[in-house]
C-alpha cells in the first residue's frame, strides 16, 4: 500500500533560517527532476513547498540561511537532534552570508538604520554559519548554490557515499569555457583564482570579474589576488570591499578584507 | 464568553516565516494577527558605505525569488541619481528580463503553491498524482521563464549581468533561437493553465481595495510609470515617501505601509490588472473575459487568474521583444558618480517596489530605503482573513485554519522580502 511505501523511502527535510529562501528555490527550480525525486525521497517537511509537516527523525536535512537570533540558535539544536545526516545548503548557512556583514558594525546602529523601535527586536550581534552552532555532515557553497550540485549531494546521500564535488578555483573552469581572462585581457579585478568552483564561472563569461559567492578555495592566496588588484589600480577600501561581500565572515576572505582596512 | 483560539505556527506555501493568530469571542472575530518571524537582516544598514556599483549584487539577495525586481528597482534608482540615460535597446532587454521573472515566480506560486488549496491538496507533488498535466505545464512555464533569466542573466537566481547604465555583456540575436520556441510553448501553456484555473471553486468574497500600481503611457507597466491608485493618486515614483508611510508594529518584523492620508492599499497583480487592464493586448482582455475576470477583480481567491492573464502576457511580450531587438551599440552607458539622490519604482512580480539612494560625490552609499510589496499589503492580508475568517465561523478549526492560509496565499506574500515570519494561532471563546 502507498503508506508501506512512503515508510520505506528516506525522509527529506529542508529548513530555513536567516536567508533570501534561494537556496531552497533551488530546489523546486529542478523542473525535470522535481517530480523523479519525489518519487525516491519522502518530502516530510519542507513548508515553503507542502502543508504536509511529518514529525522527524528525518534522514537527510538541508539547512538554508544562517543564525541571527537566540531563538534561531535554540532552533538548529532542535534540527541537529532530529537530523541523520545534516547538510548546508549556500553561503548563509555556510559562512554566515551577506548579513554577516553586522559582525564587523554595531548591530545596535544597523537595526536603528532600519527600525524605528529598534528594542522590539530580538537579534544576535552576529551572523553565524550553521557549524558554529552543531555538527554538520557536509557544507554545499554557493550564494545562491548550483542545482547540479544540489542533485549531486542528495543522490549521494542517499547512496551512503560522500558527494564528489570538484574542489579547484573558478578560474580552472573558467579556461575549460575557453573564457579570455577578464583580468589579463580587460584589467578587471577578479576572484577567479581564490574562488572555490560550483558556477560554472558564469561572471567571467558575462565580461566581469568573479565576486567570490562560493567562498574561498582550499589554499586560496589571496595576498596575491590583493596585490594584483592594486596594481590594476583599485583603493585600498575596494580591496576591502572585494571580500567582504556573501561570504564576508569566512576565514581567508575575512583575514585578507582585514589587511586593507575593513 | 465563548471563546476559540486558533493557531497556524508556520505558514506553508510561502517565502519565508510567519504564523497567524484568530482570536473569536462570542462568535465574532475579536483578533487578526499575522506574526512574521523572519530575521531581519538590516540590508538597509549593510548597504551603508557600500559602492554604487556594488548595490545591485547586495539587493538581489533580499530575495532568491525575485532578485531582478531588486536590481531593477536599484538600478533605476541609481541612474536615477546619476543622470544616465540608457539605450532604448537596453531598456528592451531589461523588461525582457523582466519578463522572465514574472514567469518564473508567478507560475511558481500559481501551480505550486496556490493551485493545491483549491483542489485539496498539501503541495503540488500530490496534486501531480491527479492532475499531472496542469503540473507538468507549469514545470514548463516555471522553466521558460528561468531559461530566459539564465540567457540574460547568466543563472535564475541571483542574476549576474545587470550593471548601472546596461549590461556586462548583450546578447547576440541568434542566442535567443531556444528559448524562443520555449516561450512559443510556455504561452500555450499558460493559457491551458488558465483555462483549467477558471473552472476552480472560488469563495464569494467582494473587497473594497485601494490598488495602486504603476501605469505607463502606453505599455503594461513593469520599469516605468507613474504611481497612481484607484482613488485618483497619480505621483511620481520621487514624490513616493509623500503619499506612503512605514510604521513598524510589535509583532512583526516587517515594517508595514499606510497611506499618509489614511487607509490600507494593494499592490501586485490584481492591481496592476485593475489599473492597467487597458493595456493589455485585445486577445487577452477576451482570454481574462472567457475566464471570468470582472475588468476590475475585487476577489483575492481569483487573482490566481489574473496571474495566469500576466504570465501569458509575459510570454507574449518576451516573444515581441526577442523579434524586435537588435544588440545595442554599446552594452551599458558609462556612469560617473556625483553627491545626487535616486528614487525608483518599478513592478515586481508581487507588486510596486521603491527604491531611494542617497549618494555621496565619490558614489559611496550614504543611506539608502527600500519598501518591498509585501510590506505594504501586510494590513490588507489581515483585513482579508478577517473578512475570510467570518464568513467562515462556523467551520470547524482545521477547515477554518486552510481557509485562513489559502486567503494568505492569495496575495503570494514574500516574507523573506518582508524582512522582517507568519505563525494561525486562532483563539476562540
Amino acid at each position: 500500500m502507498a503508506g508501506d511505501a512512503v515508510a520505506r523511502k528516506p525522509k527529506l527535510a529542508v529548513w530555513k533560517f536567516a536567508s533570501c529562501d534561494g537556496c531552497q528555490l533551488s530546489l523546486l527550480d529542478c523542473e525535470d527532476e522535481l517530480l523523479a525525486l519525489a518519487d525516491r525521497v519522502d518530502i516530510a517537511y519542507f513548508p515553503e513547498a507542502s502543508r504536509r509537516m511529518l514529525p522527524g527523525p528525518y534522514d537527510l536535512s538541508l539547512v538554508e540561511g544562517s543564525i541571527t537570533t537566540p531563538s534561531d540558535a535554540r532552533r538548529i539544536q532542535r534540527v541537529r537532534r532530529q537530523s541523520r545526516r545534516l547538510v548546508t545548503i549556500g553561503a548563509c548557512a555556510t559562512a554566515g552570508g551577506i548579513q554577516a556583514l553586522r559582525n564587523f558594525a554595531d548591530i545596535r546602529a544597523f537595526a536603528a538604520a532600519v527600525y524605528p523601535h529598534p528594542e522590539y527586536l530580538d537579534v544576535l550581534a552576529t551572523s553565524t554559519p550553521i557549524s558554529g552552532h552543531v555538527t554538520v555532515d557536509f557544507e554545499l557553497r554557493g550564494c545562491p548554490i548550483d542545482k547540479r550540485q544540489l542533485l549531486e549531494v542528495i543522490n549521494a546521500f542517499l547512496g551512503g557515499r560522500r558527494p564528489a564535488l570538484p574542489g579547484h578555483s573558478v578560474c580552472i573552469d573558467c579556461k575549460r569555457r575557453g573564457n579570455p581572462c577578464v583580468m589579463v585581457a580587460h584589467d578587471t579585478p577578479c576572484l577567479g583564482p581564490v574562488t572555490q568552483t560550483g558556477c560554472g564561472a558564469i561572471c567571467p563569461s558575462y565580461n566581469r570579474g568573479c565576486y567570490g559567492c562560493f567562498g574561498p578555495v582550499a589554499g586560496a592566496n589571496t595576498a596575491a589576488v590583493a596585490r594584483e588588484f592594486a596594481a590594476l589600480g583599485m583603493a585600498e577600501r575596494d580591496i576591502a570591499r572585494a571580500f567582504q561581500t556573501f561570504n564576508a565572515a569566512a576565514g581567508v576572505f575575512r583575514e585578507e578584507a582585514e589587511k586593507h582596512g575593513a | 464568553m465563548a471563546r476559540r483560539t486558533l493557531k497556524v505556527d508556520y505558514i506553508a506555501r510561502v517565502e519565508g516565516e510567519s504564523s497567524l493568530d484568530l482570536d473569536i469571542r462570542d462568535g465574532k472575530i475579536a483578533g487578526v494577527r499575522l506574526s512574521i518571524f523572519e530575521p531581519p537582516r538590516f540590508f538597509e544598514a549593510l548597504l551603508r558605505g557600500r559602492g554604487y556599483e556594488e548595490v545591485l549584487d547586495i539587493v538581489a539577495r533580499i530575495c532568491g525569488i525575485c532578485p531582478i525586481a531588486y536590481q531593477m528597482s536599484g538600478v533605476h534608482a541609481i541612474e536615477n541619481a546619476l543622470g544616465i540615460a540608457i539605450d532604448p535597446q537596453v531598456r528592451a532587454l531589461r523588461r525582457l528580463l523582466y519578463c522572465g521573472e514574472w514567469i518564473e515566480s508567478h507560475s511558481l506560486h500559481v501551480v505550486m503553491l496556490h493551485a493545491p488549496d483549491f483542489l485539496g491538496y498539501p503541495d503540488a507533488v500530490a496534486m501531480a498524482r491527479d492532475h499531472a498535466e496542469a503540473v507538468e505545464r507549469g514545470l514548463a512555464l516555471k522553466e521558460a521563464g528561468n531559461e530566459l533569466l539564465r540567457l540574460l542573466g547568466g543563472r535564475e537566481i541571483h542574476p549576474v549581468n545587470v550593471r548601472v547604465g546596461g549590461f556586462y555583456r548583450a546578447p547576440r540575436q541568434a542566442e535567443f533561437a531556444s528559448v524562443t520556441e520555449l516561450l512559443k510553448r510556455a504561452r500555450d501553456d499558460a493559457v491551458a493553465i488558465l483555462r483549467w484555473a477558471a473552472g476552480f471553486e472560488f469563495p464569494e468574497v467582494s473587497r473594497d481595495y485601494e490598488f495602486v500600481a504603476l501605469r505607463h503611457p502606453a505599455e503594461y507597466p513593469m520599469n516605468e510609470g507613474r504611481i497612481v491608485s484607484s482613488a485618483g493618486l497619480d505621483i511620481a515614483a520621487a514624490e513616493y515617501e509623500s503619499e506612503f508611510l512605514e510604521r513598524q508594529v510589535r509583532h512583526s518584523t516587517a515594517l508595514h505601509s499606510r497611506l499618509k492620508r489614511g487607509g490600507t492599499y494593494l499592490v501586485g497583480a490584481m492591481a496592476r490588472y485593475a489599473l492597467n487592464r487597458d493595456r493589455l493586448p485585445p486577445e487577452l482582455q477576451a482570454l481574462a473575459d472567457e475566464a471570468g475576470l470582472d475588468p476590475v477583480c475585487r476577489n483575492p481567491f481569483r487573482s490566481i487568474l489574473v496571474r495566469l492573464i500576466e504570465v501569458a502576457y509575459a510570454c507574449g511580450e518576451a516573444l515581441r521583444l526577442i523579434a524586435e531587438y537588435e544588440p545595442p551599440a554599446r552594452p551599458f552607458a558609462a556612469a560617473e558618480p556625483r553627491a545626487a539622490i535616486g528614487c525608483g519604482c518599478t513592478e515586481a512580480p508581487r507588486g510596486v517596489l521603491y527604491h531611494r539612494y542617497n549618494l555621496d560625490s565619490d558614489g559611496t552609499i550614504l543611506d539608502a530605503r527600500l519598501v518591498p510589496p509585501t510590506a505594504q499589503n501586510q494590513d490588507v492580508i489581515e483585513e482579508d482573513l478577517r473578512a475570510v475568517a467570518e464568513a467562515r465561523l462556523g467551520l470547524d478549526d482545521e477547515a477554518l485554519k486552510a481557509g485562513c492560509e489559502q486567503s494568505i496565499r492569495n496575495h503570494d506574500p514574500c516574507i523573506s522580502c518582508a524582512a522582517h515570519f507568519l505563525s494561525l494561532r486562532v483563539n476562540r471563546e
